[in-house]
């Protein structure tokens, strides 16, 4: 595959999140996948699932369901963890599946339309509209957030 | 030329060469008659401006040239050591470092230095004004003389003769380089290299070494051996460009004869000078001084040769590679007990061995003496006790010592608190040491040795020590005792009250040792490092800092528990013992639960309420509790776990920058089954 990709055309990476599709910049995944045991991680939100063994690196898992307050869903199958490399940390998200990869021209990323019942705005980028479908761009660095002290009771 | 690459080499030894002027300067303050401990410092002082100067650091190359100049004067005798001349010098060695550290930290290390350069000319025109500046001048051109004629040791003068014997030409050669000359080391090698055709070089002054460090001013001067005549000689060096002048002078056997003779008499007096220089040590100081000096030197001149200098970072690879390592190793170790197959049961042991040496070597490389860290203390003391007028003679103790890396990064500030705090508020003044009945002189011993996996250091003062009293009314007044209770607490409980935070007794604050927020900033960075602090102490006698650190920071040894089939690590060093306790002896104490410990009554946590596992609220139908004592500095605490898995050598990983700081986890780390392991953090759990 050449790797001509112009100024005005985004790579995504797509998954799903109850029948929905979210997109996030090729760029910052650095490899997807199968979902490995998980050590939980006492005294965090709900959405922290834990960290695993990530080849030697210990790295934090999170939910995105939780984080985007969907309803729950048992790990299956198609369960997968995207990693993404933020500026100064690794993180896995958790995602319902995770399968395709698509050009987005810039042009066509709108920002949000007001939609009841989706995931909190401050998360979102922008919505991209490709062949019919409906990409919602997520913005990283509000999703991940650090989590900072959780003070005793 | 670009002088990039060379930066962090310079600003290496530059730190080097200054602490051994420091080092040897404080060893001059004790023996100023020993005039080798002036040529260390000389030595390092020119070493010093060789290097600035090729870097373009003229300040210090300034600075240093007239430092120089002083010691030249004293090592020719004709300044006699002074306090106040050590005092100039020594703020010249500290301005020095200033701009090396502002080298460091991307400045271009320029400073003011003019008032400091006229202290030294002063000093160095001091005393005989008009005498000091003629024979400096006299020694100048002495010098030249000197490197014009060159000395042969034996084996060059016996050279020299046999290839006359049979024919050969012998030249001394002095090459002049135009001083605008800017590759002089290429020049000399193209000088070398034409030489070298034509014949033998058997000698050069400066050395060939110091010659392709451009370790020299303008001219050099080589020793050949060839069949080629004086004139063809010439003129070929004469081609090389940038060269100003070549001087070609024939050595003959009359020559060789009369260095033989000269040099027979300079022996012969050097000898004298070194008999009477012997006499006049042991006079001056107790014989042994002189036995180490000598001693010392030859040692380090070889170790010197035989280390090669290795970036850190290089060594935090190989360290993480290693980690990788040993995580595998675990997982062949778990894997193998599973298959029980003999030749792989027994390949893994052997890995193991192998890979525990190499775990030793590799943490052995990390390791630095506490000496880096020490040796800025002498001079800082020597500073503060002129500050405070106070008389402290501070001995130290085990500066070999090694420690990671890591650790002695982070050890150094505390130090320079407690040791602030041990001359400001610890020795008294003078008279009231003399009052006290005891000498006037105070002591402050700072010591560095091993145990077991820990490095202990301790300090300690025969100062006024802890003043019970004052102490308690303060830790009374802070709200840390009460009346009633501080009654019955022993001496050492008081003390350690003034590592609390916010805890200064000292009547008067002073800039010294600050506002008692620095024995409690000491005591958390020491248990950031996984260490310990305790103090001893005796009212009128003095007090004993101990600070115990764990040898390395990137592998400990833990228990592995069991939290509702979950796998923790409780690390070894705050693990008193573990327990098996029936249910009917613990107690409740108001809404705490406490178990009967050794006759102390000790708090019970149950961790899986406190990490809010699940099943938490589920009623033990075990009549028996696993309780893992830990322990923060004198406090005890049981910890309820479900089950003892055992011991076990991990490797500390990070939970990394999402997952900041998380409440009783001091990190995680990954077992042989390639799960993870979250590591219990002790401290945070007791308060």
């Amino acid at each position: 595959m050449t790797e001509t990709v112009q100024q005005d055309i985004k790579k995504v990476i797509v998954f799903e999140l109850s029948n929905k599709e979210y997109a996030i910049e090729i760029d910052v995944v650095q490899g997807i996948e199968r979902v490995m045991a998980i050590t939980r991680v006492p005294r965090t939100p709900s959405y922290v699932k834990g960290v695993i063994n990530l080849r030697g690196v210990v790295t934090p898992v999170i939910d995105l369901r939780e984080r985007f307050e969907l309803e729950k869903k048992e790990l299956d199958d198609n369960t997968r963890v995207i990693i993404v490399s933020l500026e100064s940390y690794d993180v896995g998200l958790i995602v319902d599946t995770a399968n395709d990869i698509v050009d987005v021209p810039t042009r066509s990323i709108e920002s949000q339309p007001e939609v009841v019942g989706s995931v909190a705005s401050d998360f979102i980028a922008g919505i991209a509209k490709v062949d019919q479908r409906l990409l919602v761009m997520l913005e990283l660095a509000r999703v991940l957030e650090p989590i900072g002290r959780v003070e005793a009771p | 030329m670009d002088t990039n690459q060379y930066l962090e080499m310079f600003l290496d030894e530059s730190r080097e060469h200054l602490q051994a002027c420091n080092k040897y300067l404080l060893e001059l303050e004790n023996s100023p008659e020993d005039l080798t401990i002036v040529n260390e410092i000389f030595r390092a002082a020119h070493t010093l401006k060789g290097m600035s100067a090729t870097m373009g650091y003229e300040d210090i190359a300034d600075l240093t040239h007239i430092m120089e100049n002083v010691l030249d004067a004293i090592r020719h005798e004709k300044l006699k050591v002074t306090a106040e001349m050590l005092d100039v010098v020594f703020e010249a060695v500290s301005y020095l470092d200033e701009m090396v550290e502002d080298i460091e930290s991307g400045g271009d290390g320029k400073k003011d230095v003019t008032a400091i350069v006229a202290q030294l000319n002063r000093i160095e025109a001091g005393e005989p004004i008009d005498a000091s500046n003629d024979e400096v001048a006299a020694t100048i051109t002495e010098d030249a003389v000197v490197t014009n004629g060159l000395h042969y040791d034996d084996f060059e003068m016996t050279v020299i003769s046999q290839s006359l014997a049979q024919n050969f030409n012998a030249f001394e050669i002095k090459v002049t380089l135009r001083e605008d000359c800017v590759l002089k080391a290429a020049r000399v090698f193209m000088v070398f290299e034409i030489l070298e055709n034509a014949g033998d070089v058997i000698k050069s002054v400066p050395t060939v070494e110091k010659l392709e460090e451009e370790a020299f001013e303008q001219e050099f001067t080589v020793v050949l051996i060839t069949e080629e005549e004086e004139d063809v000689i010439k003129t070929k060096v004469s081609k090389v460009s940038e060269v100003e002048s070549v001087e070609v002078t024939a050595i003959s056997e009359e020559t060789l004869k009369e260095e033989k003779r000269s040099q027979e008499e300079q022996i012969v007096q050097e000898a004298k000078e070194a008999q009477q220089a012997q006499q006049v040590q042991k006079k001056e100081t107790p014989e042994k001084n002189a036995k180490e000096a000598k001693r010392s030197r030859p040692a380090q001149a070889q170790t010197a040769n035989r280390t090669i200098r290795v970036n850190i970072e290089r060594l935090d690879i190989l360290m993480n590679l290693f980690e990788e390592l040993m995580i595998d190793r675990g997982r062949l170790q778990s894997i193998s007990t599973e298959m029980h197959h003999p030749e792989l049961t027994e390949t893994v042991e052997r890995i193991t061995r192998v890979s525990g040496d190499l775990q030793s070597i590799i943490l052995n490389m990390r390791m630095i003496p506490v000496e880096t860290v020490f040796n800025r203390f002498p001079t800082m003391v020597r500073q503060l006790v002129r500050e405070l007028n106070k008389k402290v003679d501070l001995q130290i103790i085990g500066a070999e010592t090694e420690l990671d890396r890591t650790v002695i990064d982070e050890i150094g500030d505390p130090l320079v608190h407690l040791i602030r705090n041990a001359l400001d508020h610890g020795i008294e003044m003078p008279e009231e040491r003399l009052a006290k009945g005891k000498p006037e002189v105070g002591t402050v011993k700072l010591s560095a040795y091993h145990s077991g996996n820990h490095v202990f250091i301790e300090l300690e003062d025969d100062g006024a020590g802890v003043n019970r009293e004052r102490v308690l009314k303060k830790a009374i007044a802070n709200g840390l005792v009460t009346e009633e209770d501080s009654e019955s607490l022993t001496d050492k409980q008081v003390a350690e009250f003034i590592l609390a935070s916010g805890f200064s007794t000292a009547e008067t604050i002073s800039d010294v040792s600050g506002r008692g927020v620095g024995l409690d900033v000491v005591r958390t960075t020491i248990e950031s490092l996984g260490g310990h602090i305790s103090i001893e102490s005796k009212e009128g006698e003095g007090s004993l800092f101990q600070v115990q650190l764990p040898l390395t920071l990137s592998i400990i040894s833990v228990m592995l528990v069991e939290l509702e089939k979950e796998v923790y690590a409780v690390p070894l060093s705050s693990i008193i013992e573990t327990a098996i306790v029936h249910t009917s002896e613990i107690m409740n104490a108001h809404s705490q639960r406490v178990i009967d410990f050794r006759g102390n009554i000790i708090p019970l946590l149950d961790l899986k309420e406190i990490f809010e596992l699940q099943e938490a609220q589920t009623e033990q139908n075990d009549e028996y509790q696993s309780v893992v004592i830990v322990r923060k500095g004198d406090k005890l605490a049981g910890l309820i776990v479900d089950s003892f898995i055992g011991q076990q050598e991990i490797v500390l990983k990070g939970l990394g920058n999402y997952l900041t700081s998380v409440f009783a986890i001091s990190g995680a780390t990954i077992l042989g089954d390639g799960q993870v392991a979250l590591i219990v953090d002790c401290n945070a759990l007791i308060k």
